[in-house]
């Protein structure tokens, strides 16, 4: 046999510590995005509380604690969150932990581009942290970057450097993205075990293989528009800066260089956008249908159609971009066509909420702390996913955009829910994520964790909730502050004042009792006791003893094969199930 | 009331009141989607509770019944939505202004608007982004060598009639902005490079706030202006004598 440059998942022979760290090892790769991703949601969080904390309390002193105004920390918040939680921890964290055993693979397809695309996307963290150590600080405009405010440093602090760095790291994590995309596909496509056929695969890999096809097509448009925008500030071209632009009394865009279009930026952006958002939950819908039928014990109701509508969400997602630009500019035509467009999406949407729902229909489930924040994640899509063929109609969105009723619907559907999905895999697969030498590591501590569900369940409602009313109200975004604006903008602001301060509230609320989580983590790690080979009665090949991480692969043995559709659970309470990798026969052999 | 629950009156009716023609018909539909929005969060998390409160069967039902039929009527209640809100938007938005509309210019700049009229000769005059000098009052940078630009008004507050339907070409400076009245039921971005134009018809006289909507920079939350809708009469007093003070200006 040949040594192979692709070491077996999760092998932990001591190796010197750079061979450690270059490792080509998808489990350790998984590792390393979910510590990317959770030291990322520890930093957008505190961002997140700092802005809440200066709304309600604007003569707190905070700028001694975290350097920086209001709008900055808005942008570092939105960036972080979007790209480096929502987009790492479900697609390239989880993908590399469980998405080769899901598949019946001890291997992902191009384990070099694999890393590479981490280490592009750690690189891309640290250049995002480094563009707020600029001397004018982080950039203001937001994670959309509209032009020009993103393309003339004249435009505001942090508007120099400060946007040039965030450009850069946006770029690299596209690259890093892309890179990651394009293993996960050629994983799917070609890693499949005997018998993985289309119709048997978990609805997750589904989830991945969608988001991943999502990202080929989306990074590769936002890396166009970034270096569009990069040579309108440094190179002179004009393409998204209009003759005769005066900003801050620098003229711009006189130079006969041409006449360029802001417009033009946000068509690119949102192409990548709207596609971007849907790479963040389609892994978590997937990890959801399975969770469900997993506890319930049951099918996943109308699998076929599940498949069909991921599919139909991923192909609607790139034909709905306009509808971020009702109130930009564009043709009344075209709005209606990207109106209709985007109704549409609540059709495949409403599929896969009936399906969920007739999946748990009296089956009377068992309430582990993953089946808890699946059964969230269920809530907190609806709750979500009800405000969009509200904001779907231009008519609507020309009061509504743009103000907290948009923060409460995308907070809910995609920052909520997709979070709710990430718990939900935590807690699920922690014994996967802990394990070594081919045994499975310990679970997380089941009390605890339901204290953890309900506070943050209460908590996300009791925060997100009431920005539907102040955004019915009239309360824009972005405003860093609701106190000592002048004329009559100053009355209407007071007036929300009381309901701001509530919701303060709430989001300490919410996140204080994720250190019910950071505990259970610290805890189950030095105390854990090892689970089970299969604790949660799984139906799916990650749990195949054999695919487990840093499990020897013995000559001889048995290839893995895959014999039927996941969730095959039996009998009146589904007391018994047969799992993917289990032969019919040894089946019938163990029942004679 | 206790302070922390004075956001109350904001849960029975939380929308600013009504000062445009197109304000109500947008303001049931909007009530329309947010009941049945409520009714739907209603029936799904009931089912789902139900279903997991109700004794366990050890089969599903048919997944015509469970999924396809009900899929069947979300599908029309959703394009029943659809239809009514299009209709709503052609009404509004596929047809230009009224030739007798008012024309008013609004332009957004780092961080204020500001408005122009036109001036008795119903022609805006020239205006170059070289000339703007906010602190020379010249803040749109009217041309003098124009002479349609000589009896422009440029003001820092929007005073329109009631009743009257207005013209507004939206223009930004530097970068773009956010124009909204939330009273009006109306939002536009001024976009630089483009004029943009909207219209609708002011009905019931106050004073509203017009705020910038789209991150614009540091001062973007103090980015507003007064808009006062007055009766006729008392806006062709409020135009004459701005417009006799301006003469004044001028010719010294």
């Amino acid at each position: 046999m040949k040594p192979s440059l692709t070491p077996r998942a999760g092998t932990t022979a001591r190796r010197p510590l750079l061979a450690r760290l270059l490792t080509t090892d998808h489990h350790h790769l998984g590792i390393a995005y979910l510590l990317l991703a959770l030291v990322s949601v520890v930093i957008g969080t505190t961002l997140s509380l700092h802005m809440r904390i200066h709304l309600t309390w604007p003569q707190v002193p905070l700028e001694r604690i975290l350097p920086g105004s209001y709008l900055p920390i808005v942008t570092i918040h939105g960036t972080i969150m979007l790209f480096f939680v929502l987009t790492t921890a479900p697609q390239s964290g989880f993908g590399n932990l469980v998405l080769p055993a899901q598949l019946g693979t001890r291997r992902m397809a191009l384990p070099l581009i694999n890393a590479l695309g981490f280490w592009i996307t750690a690189l891309a963290l640290l250049v995002l942290c480094a563009s707020s150590l600029t001397e004018a600080g982080a950039p203001l405009s937001g994670w959309t970057a509209y032009p020009p405010l993103s393309a003339v440093a004249s435009a505001g602090p942090g508007q120099g450097p400060g946007m040039d760095l965030w450009l850069l790291s946006i770029a690299l994590f596209g690259i890093g993205a892309t890179l990651s995309a394009i293993n996960t596909l050629v994983t799917i496509l070609r890693g499949r075990c005997t018998g993985m056929t289309w119709d048997r695969m978990p609805l997750t890999v589904w989830g991945w293989f969608t988001a991943a096809l999502l990202s080929l097509l989306a990074f590769s448009v936002l890396l166009a528009a970034i270096t569009l925008l990069l040579c309108d500030r440094h190179l002179g071209t004009s393409f998204f800066v209009p003759t005769g632009d005066l900003v801050n009394g620098v003229l711009h865009g006189a130079g006969g260089h041409g006449d360029g279009s802001p417009l033009l930026w946000l068509h690119l952006f949102w192409f990548f956008g709207h596609p971007e958002v849907y790479i963040a939950i389609l892994p978590g819908m997937g990890l959801t249908s399975m969770l469900l039928a997993n506890f319930a014990r049951r099918r996943v109701f109308a699998y076929g159609t599940m498949v069909a509508t991921t599919l139909l969400i991923g192909l609607l997602g790139i034909l709905v971009w306009g509808h971020h630009m009702f109130v930009a500019g564009l043709s009344p035509f075209a709005i209606s066509a990207f109106s209709i467009s985007t109704v549409a999406i609540a059709v495949p949407a409403s599929a896969k909420v009936l399906s969920w729902l007739a999946t748990v229909w009296r089956s009377h489930p068992r309430y582990t702390t993953p089946m808890l924040f699946a059964l969230g994640f269920v809530s907190l899509f609806i709750t979500g996913g009800l405000t969009g063929p509200i904001l779907a109609q231009p008519m609507l969105d020309q009061y509504l955009h743009n103000t907290y009723f948009v923060v409460a619907h995308f907070h809910l559907i995609m920052a909520m829910a997709g979070i709710f999905g990430v718990f939900a895999a935590t807690y699920y697969w922690f014994p996967l994520i802990t394990a070594r030498d081919g045994r499975p590591g310990p679970l997380l501590a089941e009390k605890l964790g339901r204290w953890h569900f309900w506070c943050t369940f209460l908590g996300a409602y009791a925060t997100f909730l009431p920005m539907h009313l102040a955004g019915l109200a009239g309360q824009p975004r972005h405003y860093s502050q609701l106190t000592g604006i002048p004329n009559h903008a100053g009355e209407l602001m007071a007036r929300l004042y009381p309901l701001n301060s509530f919701i303060t509230h709430a989001a300490l609320f919410l996140a204080a009792s994720q250190l019910l989580f950071l505990a259970n983590l610290v805890r189950t790690l030095r105390h854990g006791a090892p689970a089970a080979d299969n604790p949660w009665d799984a139906t799916t090949l990650e749990w195949h003893p054999d695919l487990l991480p840093g499990a020897p692969e013995q000559e001889g043995s048995a290839p893995i094969a895959v014999y039927r559709a996941p969730c095959f659970y039996l009998g009146d309470e589904g007391e018994t199930f047969l799992p993917q990798w289990q032969s019919d026969a040894t089946d019938a052999a163990n029942q004679e | 009331m206790p302070p922390c629950l004075s956001f109350a009156p904001l849960l029975l009716w939380p929308l600013p009141a009504d000062a445009s023609a197109h304000g109500p018909a947008v303001d049931r539909q909007l009530i329309l989607n947010l009941a049945l929005a409520l009714a739907l969060l209603t029936l799904a998390h009931g089912l789902l509770l139900g279903g997991l409160l109700l004794r366990r069967r050890a089969t599903t039902g048919s997944v015509w019944r469970l999924e396809y039929l009900p899929l069947a009527a979300l599908t029309v209640l959703f394009a029943g939505l659809a239809i009514r809100s299009e209709q709503l938007w052609a009404r509004t938005h596929t047809t230009g202004a009224d030739p007798a509309a008012m024309q008013v210019e609004v332009t957004g700049m780092q961080f204020a608007w500001y408005f122009r009229y036109p001036g008795p000769d119903a022609t805006f005059g020239r205006t170059r982004p070289e000339l703007v000098a906010p602190a020379e009052a010249n803040p749109v940078g009217l041309d003098p060598a124009d002479p349609h630009g000589h009896d422009d008004l440029v003001t820092a507050e929007l005073v329109l009639p009631s009743g009257r339907p207005v013209d507004l070409r939206l223009r930004a400076q530097d970068v773009i902005h956010g124009f909204a009245v939330p009273e009006l039921r109306l939002k536009q971005n001024a976009v630089p490079g483009q004029t943009i134009h909207i219209h609708f018809t002011p009905t019931t006289p106050g004073t509203y706030a017009i705020l910038c909507t789209q991150l614009c920079g540091t001062g973007h939350f103090r980015m507003n202006a007064n808009l006062r809708i007055v009766a006729p009469a008392e806006f062709n007093t409020w135009l004459a004598t701005r417009q006799a003070a301006a003469r004044q200006e001028t010719t010294p």
